[in-house]
């Protein structure tokens, strides 16, 4: 219990092992109730002792439900772009976590939309665990759902959190049930205007380690995502914004939309809402 | 009033939002349909002052509208704040406490000496009070002065179940006065607490709305040029911190209250021309420090924390969450004056009236530039700017800051027995050759720099801008058991408990603080610790972030702990014969906070033997200004005059900063020691034990 926690703080295993005996060592004088002026009196340097004073510790129980105990569970859902693109595209883009400090259950969810065809559908489903001031350590399983083909799963393990200079960073590794790889990179910047009027940028590349037609990624770099992004916030839960969103095939993936006669590269405003709660 | 004359606290006015003074408002401010539920303020019920030695408390919820709208308070027989309690010093005082509340509840005696049984704290104390149930207080009163009272269960006290306390001396009292008021400043907000909390562990910064914008940054370059505005802006970059990150909660949410009214309502209290006023400020919020002045009036301080102090005479002082002030004010005219207590963020002010007619008041003032943190607020010396790699290797004989060395990162070479001040040669720090446009000495209190009034404590090297830019590349290895001369459980592990950084040699006297290294334990370097104070300076002489110039910009003499003097001789005279070191701990992003890196929920006891004399040095590693509380027990301030010191209750702790008081364990039983910010005391928190 609290001693399996204590060990995450890294301290000193010899002091730990005197530490632990000793609380035992009191939680036996707990059980056994020993009267309190069975103890011997203390020696107390210079300074009088109470006469007949109890040593009151024992009003309490050992699991109170106070203030100090709050070791809250939240629950965040976080919409980051809900929007409408050009050329009948929509996009949702958000995610929900569950947890405590150090634990989480962190679901993600991307949906994108081009031309009246689904282009992405990904669930990511992960174990969320902050390892450091600024980051967690994600991992879990990714489901990707094909309209046209068969859809895939995938295992993820990656970095979430804060960089310095207050990037907002993910970053990811998958590997396919079948061995394929890819690797998705995220970055987002918030610039402040105003308390209300913010401007984010942000950049998401794709690599992958092998060529696969049908889902029209490539080898190598694969696909790179822009945005930039103006919402205005009314509170900080609730802000619609306007922007621009940019992708760019490379390489074979270019080549594979090439031959199936798409654009490799597309440009489109967007309007939306960013909103969590 | 002087203009302020420094450009660099210039802020867009728009930015922040006119916090709520009691007007309907609120409800389009806040991004909610205006006029749903929006009607007009009322003002609360003015509390009663309850009598004699037997009290029966009822706690209930009442309806209340601060802002505009309906909400549901939990309030004391009736009122917030609650009933002002007059008891007598000597007496023993009965308290019948009856929950009518759905929830479990508490009340706790804040400041006032009593068996451990009866100290309100819930699984500390005693079970907490079941809702119907009645919970007898009892005990007696060994002291007098101004305390309060609050709930100790949930966030109740932030939803008004707090109240005043006043204990009349036995004797005589020293301090001659014509009347006297109960002046309790409070934060309200029409959100819940806990939403408050959750949207802080969501988003740490969420209610900061003095943020760092585009318009900030080309200002500065504009001032500073691009490259002196890279390497400000650099650390913080790294660090990932804001240095507008003042308060947690601010005025975006909060109407501050005056003895329960709105700045509008406008609390008021009379006096006849001539006489001898007393005024006692309790700061009972749940997040808000406040800084108190009375434009056209000079205040004698004359206790703190229910405690008689010499007088001391100020135009300005900080009240930190929990901590009383009284305060003599002489008003030699038939005017009105403006109790104006402003927010350490500039956020918001809670305002009153003293006025020898009814009807009459005088002009709010503006609030005063919101203070910006700077380097020294991190822990790193006063001294420091960005283009600063370390100063490890700087040459402790000669405090010519013009010939340090910057470039040695190694700590962990540094002699700690350089530190001793007493064999320095006073003559040779030259300040004069620093270069004050380098460093950001703009919000610094130049009064510390007077070398012949200077606490030791501030001058000792050990604490100054020995700064690392990036914390996280610190050479750990230094951190071992032995090499600093502490240890674990500080020559009582026989008592088991926590381990902390315990010393037991060269304490230095009493009175006088700490002599000791600062030592960041292992658990200090986990996910919940996102800074550390390598080279915290003494807080003592501090008046604290956004007051520290107050004296040269606006003529105003400002309060700081360091001139406080206890009115009658230290009691207990024996030295210390041990000392804790005890970090304040923290971070922001994840609105997680600690003590030693080390939440409540996974902390042992801090265990003390009876009778024994201790030295708690605490140590901030965080950008906040922490109230820390013991229960049971006085913290007596090591003001440097080991004759009178002063005995407080709750200690403000300076962002990057330290501070020394000395404990006499004079009390058996298990006592909260804890952070009072209400959002901070779920993990900023210890039992301590005297055993």
């Amino acid at each position: 219990m609290r001693i399996a926690n204590m060990k995450n703080t890294v301290i000193l295993c010899a002091a730990l092992t005197a530490n632990a005996a000793l609380a035992q060592d009191d939680m036996s004088h707990h059980d056994h109730g020993a009267p309190a002026d069975s103890y011997p009196t203390p020696p107390v340097d210079s300074y009088p002792a109470q006469q007949g004073a109890t040593r009151n510790l024992e009003h309490a129980p050992d699991s109170p439900d106070h203030v100090m105990d709050h070791e809250v569970l939240l629950t965040k859902v976080t919409f980051d772009q809900l929007e409408v693109r050009e050329n009948d595209g929509g996009a949702l883009k958000g995610d929900l976590w569950f947890g405590s400090d150090r634990n989480k259950l962190w679901l993600k969810t991307e949906w994108e939309r081009d031309e009246g065809e689904t282009e992405k559908a990904e669930l990511h489903a992960l174990y969320s665990r902050a390892i450091a001031p600024y980051w967690d350590l994600q991992m879990g399983v990714r489901h990707d759902f094909e309209t046209e083909s068969d859809s895939r799963n995938w295992g993820v393990i990656g970095f979430n959190g804060l960089a310095p200079y207050f990037f907002e960073v993910d970053s990811a590794l998958f590997v396919g049930e079948d061995g394929d790889t890819a690797l998705r990179l995220e970055a987002e910047y918030e610039l402040l205007f105003t308390q209300q009027w913010i401007l984010s940028p942000e950049i998401e590349a794709d690599f992958f380690g092998q060529n696969d037609r049908d889902a029209g990624t490539g080898s190598g770099l694969s696909d790179i995502e822009l945005g930039l992004r103006l919402r205005y916030e009314f509170t900080p839960q609730f802000a619609p914004y306007v922007g621009v969103h940019y992708e760019k095939k490379f390489g074979n993936a270019a080549d594979f939309a090439r031959d199936e006669g798409e654009h490799t590269s597309i440009t489109s405003w967007v309007i939306g809402l960013h909103a969590w709660f | 009033m002087k203009r302020r004359n420094s450009p660099q606290f210039e802020l867009p006015q728009l930015s922040r939002r006119r916090f709520v003074t009691g007007m309907a408002a609120g409800a389009a401010l806040l991004g909610m349909p205006a006029g749903l539920s929006a009607s007009a303020p009322r003002a609360g019920a003015a509390p009663q002052t309850l009598r004699g030695n037997q009290f029966d408390l009822n706690i209930g919820y009442l309806p209340v509208n601060y802002t505009g709208r309906e909400r549901t308070a939990v309030a004391v027989n009736g009122s917030v704040p609650g009933p002002i309690l007059r008891w007598k010093e000597g007496q023993t005082v009965t308290l019948n406490v009856t929950n009518h509340l759905a929830h479990d509840t508490s009340i706790h005696w804040h400041g006032i000496i009593l068996p451990s049984n009866m100290d309100g704290v819930p699984g500390l104390s005693f079970n907490g009070i079941r809702p119907g149930e009645t919970f007898t207080y009892q005990f007696q009163l060994s002291q007098s002065g101004t305390y309060w009272y609050h709930s100790h269960s949930d966030f109740q006290e932030q939803q008004g179940l707090y109240g005043s306390i006043v204990i009349d001396p036995a004797d005589a009292d020293p301090v001659a006065y014509d009347r006297d008021y109960v002046v309790l400043l409070s934060d309200w907000s029409d959100e819940s607490p806990h939403d408050i909390y959750a949207k802080l562990k969501k988003e740490g910064h969420y209610y900061n709305r003095r943020r760092r914008t585009a318009g900030d940054l080309w200002r500065e370059v504009k001032e500073k040029g691009v490259a002196a505005t890279w390497r400000d802006r650099e650390m913080w970059n790294m660090m990932r911190m804001s240095d507008r990150d003042i308060s947690d909660v601010t005025g975006y949410t909060y109407t501050f209250l005056m003895n329960g009214q709105t700045p509008d309502a406008n609390w008021t209290a009379l006096f006849r021309k001539g006489e001898k006023v007393r005024l006692r400020f309790i700061n009972g919020a749940a997040m808000s420090i406040f800084d108190i002045r009375i434009p056209g009036l000079k205040m004698t301080v004359v206790a703190t924390d229910g405690q008689n102090i010499e007088p001391v005479t100020v135009d300005e002082f900080r009240i930190g969450v929990a901590e009383t002030y009284d305060v003599i004010v002489e008003p030699d005219g038939d005017s009105a004056y403006t109790l104006f207590a402003q927010t350490i963020d500039r956020s918001g002010f809670a305002r009153g009236t003293l006025t020898s007619e009814p009807g009459l008041q005088a002009a709010v003032p503006p609030m005063d530039y919101a203070p910006v943190l700077t380097h020294r607020d991190m822990g790193m010396g006063h001294g420091a700017h960005a283009g600063m790699a370390g100063m490890g290797g700087m040459d402790h004989s000669q405090h010519d800051m013009g010939t340090m060395d910057h470039n040695q990162h190694d700590m962990g070479t540094m002699d700690h027995s350089q530190h001793d001040m007493g064999g320095m040669d006073h003559s040779q720090h030259d300040m004069g050759t620093m270069d004050h446009s380098q460093h950001d000495m703009g919000t610094m209190d130049h009064s510390q720099h007077d070398m012949g009034t200077m606490d030791h404590s501030q001058h000792d090297m050990g604490t100054m801008d020995h700064s690392q830019h990036n914390m996280d590349g610190m050479d750990h290895s230094q951190h071992q058991v032995g090499a600093q001369g502490y240890s674990l459980h500080g020559g009582r592990s026989e008592l088991g408990g926590m381990q902390g950084v315990w010393f037991t040699d060269n304490l230095g006297r009493a009175g006088h603080g700490s002599n000791s290294p600062i030592v960041h334990l292992p658990s200090e370097y986990g996910f919940g610790v996102d800074m550390r104070s390598e080279m915290p300076m003494s807080g003592l002489h501090d008046p604290g972030i956004g007051l520290r110039d107050h004296g040269s910009r606006y003529g105003r003499r400002v309060l700081n702990y360091g001139d406080i003097r206890n009115l009658t001789p230290t009691i207990d005279r024996r030295e210390p014969t041990r000392e804790l070191q005890l970090h304040l701990t923290g971070n922001m992003e994840r609105y997680m906070w600690s003590m030693d890196g080390i939440k409540f929920n996974d902390a042992e006891p801090l265990m003390l033997k009876y009778g024994e004399r201790i030295r708690i040095t605490l140590v901030n590693d965080t950008m906040m200004t922490h109230p820390i509380h013991l229960h049971g027990m006085w913290s007596e301030l090591e003001t440097g005059d080991a004759e009178y010191i002063p005995r407080k209750h709750t200690i403000l702790v300076q962002p990057g900063s330290k501070i020394s008081y000395l404990v006499t364990a004079d009390a058996y039983g298990r006592w909260a020691y804890h952070c009072h910010l209400l959002y901070h005391m779920p993990g900023m928190f210890r039992e301590v034990r005297v055993v």
